[in-house]
């Protein structure tokens, strides 16, 4: 690929991109989110036209006009939402879209004796074709779409985070089956933001930043902290600024809260001007320990204290008692819960507190025009007026839009369910700056991240969630990447 | 707290003139649809004149539809839909019949002093409330009913509101039947009639009262969508019930009380159906609930909820009724006027469609 652009809309998803993988060598594509890794991916398996640039896959220019065409060509994608049918078995999920058939009528045996031979090269002859897709395990799924790119004699297979929802064991056998692959010569593109995990499987890389190429070559001749800062674009220090803060007394106290199915027994303290971090694997269960705290979802077991109420220890509270009590939570979900897309900035901003501009049930409109300026303004976000639609913003401005939201509500505790995800750098370190300054101002902070970086970067103290359960916290300085990784991903402590 | 790292200064906020210019065009796009569609049919030969008493005729024949509508509107917005609308407004003019007929005055009201209502007729010599507002008391409860019901369908029971008032379509129908006997309920009228006839009893007037009333609970509840806590909720939870949720709004009280100002309307709609036949009847207002939901959605209503202006709907049932007076103008058969309207909605809706694409990308 090179020189690929693509706009979308007032936002550069991808300048001047170039990148060239081998056959037979295991290529990572490396990047913060939102820097334009999917989006390249899109482009490459035909999903997206680019704007600009050309493709040659094996020396023949390549432009494949939809994901059926790049297939064909040999280019696989195994996206991080598994494309599956869940209802259909293993065995007619492999051929979808491309099924050899007579009048309609599919051609089973030809693909019974392909989709054995296919299980064998990836040395799972034990997965039996006709086991319906919904009663596999997520590695085992995984399989079946590495597979059923093998069944098209994928050239290039792209694997997008694939290990995010995968157990260590399940992540060693996935290993396995890229290095045989690799040894059969396909080209493997492995997206991925856990570095140790890149320096394991692969051999060349290329960082991707705020869509552009920043760096390309040879991985054992970088260091993780050079890759880092790569990716970043900035010192590690000016990342993550430190905003001096004191810790006070306790404001939420949390103890055994136990939801539907996750979280499970749960019980922490968080207290004013304390920056308490999250780590744990997607699907850990931290995002639902925030959902069970704000109200949002039912709670079995397990009392919520929020500071000075001495009668808030009910276990189950709903989003607006506990906004009442200066609770708030930022949605990880922006587009499908943290914001009302289609509505304007000022909306976004002050629908969770219109008490302020309120006469007899009236809104007195041009207070909440001036309110919400007055947070663009503080929160440097860029929009062209309050009134524009938050859908037009980028994803960095988003974001603070709704943090703006729990701004003015004036919460106490802010629980922010990973506040950087998809965002550009500049917004990042921003965030990074303001939450920093909140802790300063005597708010406390329950952040939950899947970026380790950061958590190391701007946290007091981390805990790590492991199949809802959560590990006693410990101050910032003592984990390590490492460590972390290894105890989100077991459950068990080793400390470094 | 310091503020954040300056970064270069921003046009002062509140004073994006493209964007209110932009916003302008937007909510008048239906006006232009509409302005755009009377052309066209204004010009078909032989070019009939639109007389005052056309006018007059149309805007009598969208007040049943367009002050449903009103309520439809809330409700479509907030990403619901109600479907037991036409059932809802035979009820409410059954009960508004049976009250007139049976002369009951709600006891209750005398021992209101609503001597000041006078001028409206509000009481009558004998110093007791007037037949008339207990007629509409008897609408609007009923109304409110149907509207409190569906909601509790809808929040309590969880049900899509798409099955629910599927269903109360049938239920509103039947009590109607029920309690009527099945049969039309004649009642004295009181002057009620004229609420509704094209040309009104009062010289001074140019429109018939039931006409400046839909217009002003037009305007007023235009008022309510833009500028009050109720409207901007229910823009919330059209848009995204999850943020909603999340901001602290009580869903399942906003829903309620949505469902409700709906029933309200659909309530005096009923009223004024009673007032077109001079009586109650059951049967009557079948499939009105397409017609009134075609007017929110002409109007620019999404059914994905989150969009919608009581202007855009009040042009959309104005719409509907000029295109059926139009086709009768010009001697077109009532089929015509079928296939005509039902295309002018699927327009309306793929160009919603379009627009909401485009601005997606």
């Amino acid at each position: 690929m090179e020189g690929v652009c693509k706009r979308f809309g007032a936002t550069v998803a991808l300048q001047d991109v170039s990148l060239a993988v081998q056959a037979g060598e295991v290529h990572a594509l490396i990047g913060e989110n939102g820097a334009g890794k999917s989006t390249l991916m899109k482009v490459l398996s035909g999903a997206v036209c680019p704007d600009a640039g050309r493709m040659w896959l094996d020396g023949r220019p390549f432009a494949p006009s939809n994901p059926l065409a790049a297939r064909a060509a040999g280019v696989a994608m195994i996206y991080q939402e598994l494309n599956l049918a869940p209802h259909l078995t293993v065995e007619q999920n492999l051929p979808l879209g491309i099924e050899r058939h007579i009048a309609g009528v599919i051609r089973r045996a030809a693909y019974r004796r392909r989709t054995e031979a296919v299980l064998q090269r990836l040395n799972r002859p034990d997965l039996r074709p006709e086991t319906p897709v919904r009663r596999l395990s997520p590695a085992d799924r995984q399989l079946v779409e590495i597979a059923r790119a093998l069944l098209t004699d994928a050239r290039v297979l792209v694997m997008d985070e694939p290990t995010s929802s995968l157990g260590l064991a399940d992540i060693e056998r996935l290993f396995d089956v890229i290095e045989r692959l690799r040894a059969d010569g396909v080209a493997i593109v492995y997206i991925s933001h856990f570095l140790e995990e890149v320096q394991r499987v692969a051999q060349r890389y290329t960082v991707l930043r705020d869509g552009r190429d920043v760096g390309t070559g040879a991985l054992a001749s970088v260091t993780l902290g050079q890759l880092v800062e790569l990716m970043i674009g900035r010192r590690l220090d000016e990342m993550f600024p430190r905003v001096a803060h004191e810790i006070g007394p306790p404001v939420l106290q949390i103890t055994g809260i136990t939801g539907r199915r996750l979280p499970n027994d749960v019980t922490l303290t968080l207290r004013r001007g304390e920056i308490l971090g999250l780590a744990g694997l997607v699907g850990a269960g931290r995002t639902e320990l925030l959902r069970a705290i704000f109200g949002l979802d039912p709670v079995r077991r397990g009392t919520v204290r929020v500071g000075v109420y001495p009668g808030s220890a009910e276990a189950y509270g709903t989003p607006a008692r506990r906004l009442a009590q200066g609770v708030g939570l930022l949605s990880e979900d922006r587009q499908g819960e943290g914001l009302a897309r289609a509505r304007s900035v000022v909306d976004n901003i002050m629908l969770g507190w219109l008490r302020p501009f309120m006469i007899l049930g009236w809104l007195n409109v041009r207070a909440m025009r001036r309110a919400a300026g007055g947070w663009v303004q503080r929160l440097d976000i860029r929009a062209r007026d309050v009134g524009q639609r938050v859908q037009d913003l980028s994803g960095g401005n988003q974001q603070k839009v709704a943090l703006a939201r729990l701004l003015h509500r004036d919460v106490d505790v802010l629980l922010l369910d990973e506040p950087t995800r998809g965002i550009d750098v500049a917004s990042k370190a921003q965030i990074y700056q303001l939450v920093g300054e909140l802790a300063a101002g005597g708010k406390a902070i329950l952040l939950v991240s899947s970026y380790i970086p950061e958590l190391l970067g701007i946290c007091d103290r981390i805990a790590v969630m492991h199949r809802g359960r959560l590990s006693a916290s410990r101050p910032a300085g003592e984990w390590t990447e490492h460590a972390l990784v290894t105890q989100a991903a077991s459950g068990k402590e080793r400390v470094a | 707290m310091s503020a954040l790292t300056p970064l270069p200064p921003l046009p002062k906020p509140g004073l994006g003139r493209s964007m209110t210019g932009e916003r302008v065009i937007a909510a008048l796009a239906p006006l232009l649809g509409l302005a755009l569609v009377i052309a066209l049919f204004y010009a078909i030969p032989p070019h009939p004149r639109v007389t005052m008493l056309d006018l007059q005729t149309v805007f009598v024949h969208m007040v049943i539809v367009g002050i449903a509508a009103l309520g439809m509107t809330f409700v479509i917005i907030s990403g619901g839909i109600d479907l037991s609308v036409g059932s809802a407004i035979a009820l409410a003019s059954v009960a508004a019949a049976i009250t007139l007929a049976g002369g009951w005055q709600f006891a209750f009201l005398n021992t209101l002093h609503l001597g000041w209502l006078n001028p409206a007729g509000a009481v009558n010599a004998f110093g007791r409330v007037s037949p008339i507002l207990a007629a509409m008391l008897a609408a609007l409860l009923t109304g409110a009913l149907c509207g409190l019901y569906n909601s509790l369908l809808i929040t309590v029971l969880r049900l899509p509101p798409f099955i629910a008032t599927l269903g109360t379509l049938g239920f509103y129908r039947g009590v109607a039947k029920w309690v009527s006997n099945s049969m039309p309920v004649s009642a004295p009228t009181h002057g009620l009639e004229h609420w509704v006839r094209p040309v009104p009893l009062q010289e001074w007037l140019p429109l018939a009262p039931g006409v400046w009333m839909m217009l002003g609970l037009g305007l007023f509840l235009a008022a309510v969508l833009q500028r009050t806590v109720l409207g901007r909720y229910t823009f919330a939870i059209g848009s995204n019930e999850a943020t909603a949720r999340l901001c602290g709004i009580r869903i399942v009280r906003t829903k309620v009380a949505i469902y409700v100002l709906a029933g309200l309307l659909t309530g005096l709609a009923g009223l004024m159906q009673f007032a077109r036949l001079t009586q109650g009847d059951p049967t009557v207002a079948i499939g009105v609930e397409l017609d009134v939901i075609a007017a929110v959605v002409i109007g620019g209503g999404s059914l994905a909820g989150g969009q919608g202006s009581m202007l855009g709907t009040l042009a959309g049932a104005f719409l509907m009724a000029y295109l059926r007076n139009r086709c009768t103008v010009l001697g077109w058969s009532n089929f015509v006027q079928e296939m005509i309207v039902g295309h002018i909605i699927i327009i309306a809706v793929a160009i919603d469609q379009w627009r909401v694409r485009r601005t997606e990308r």
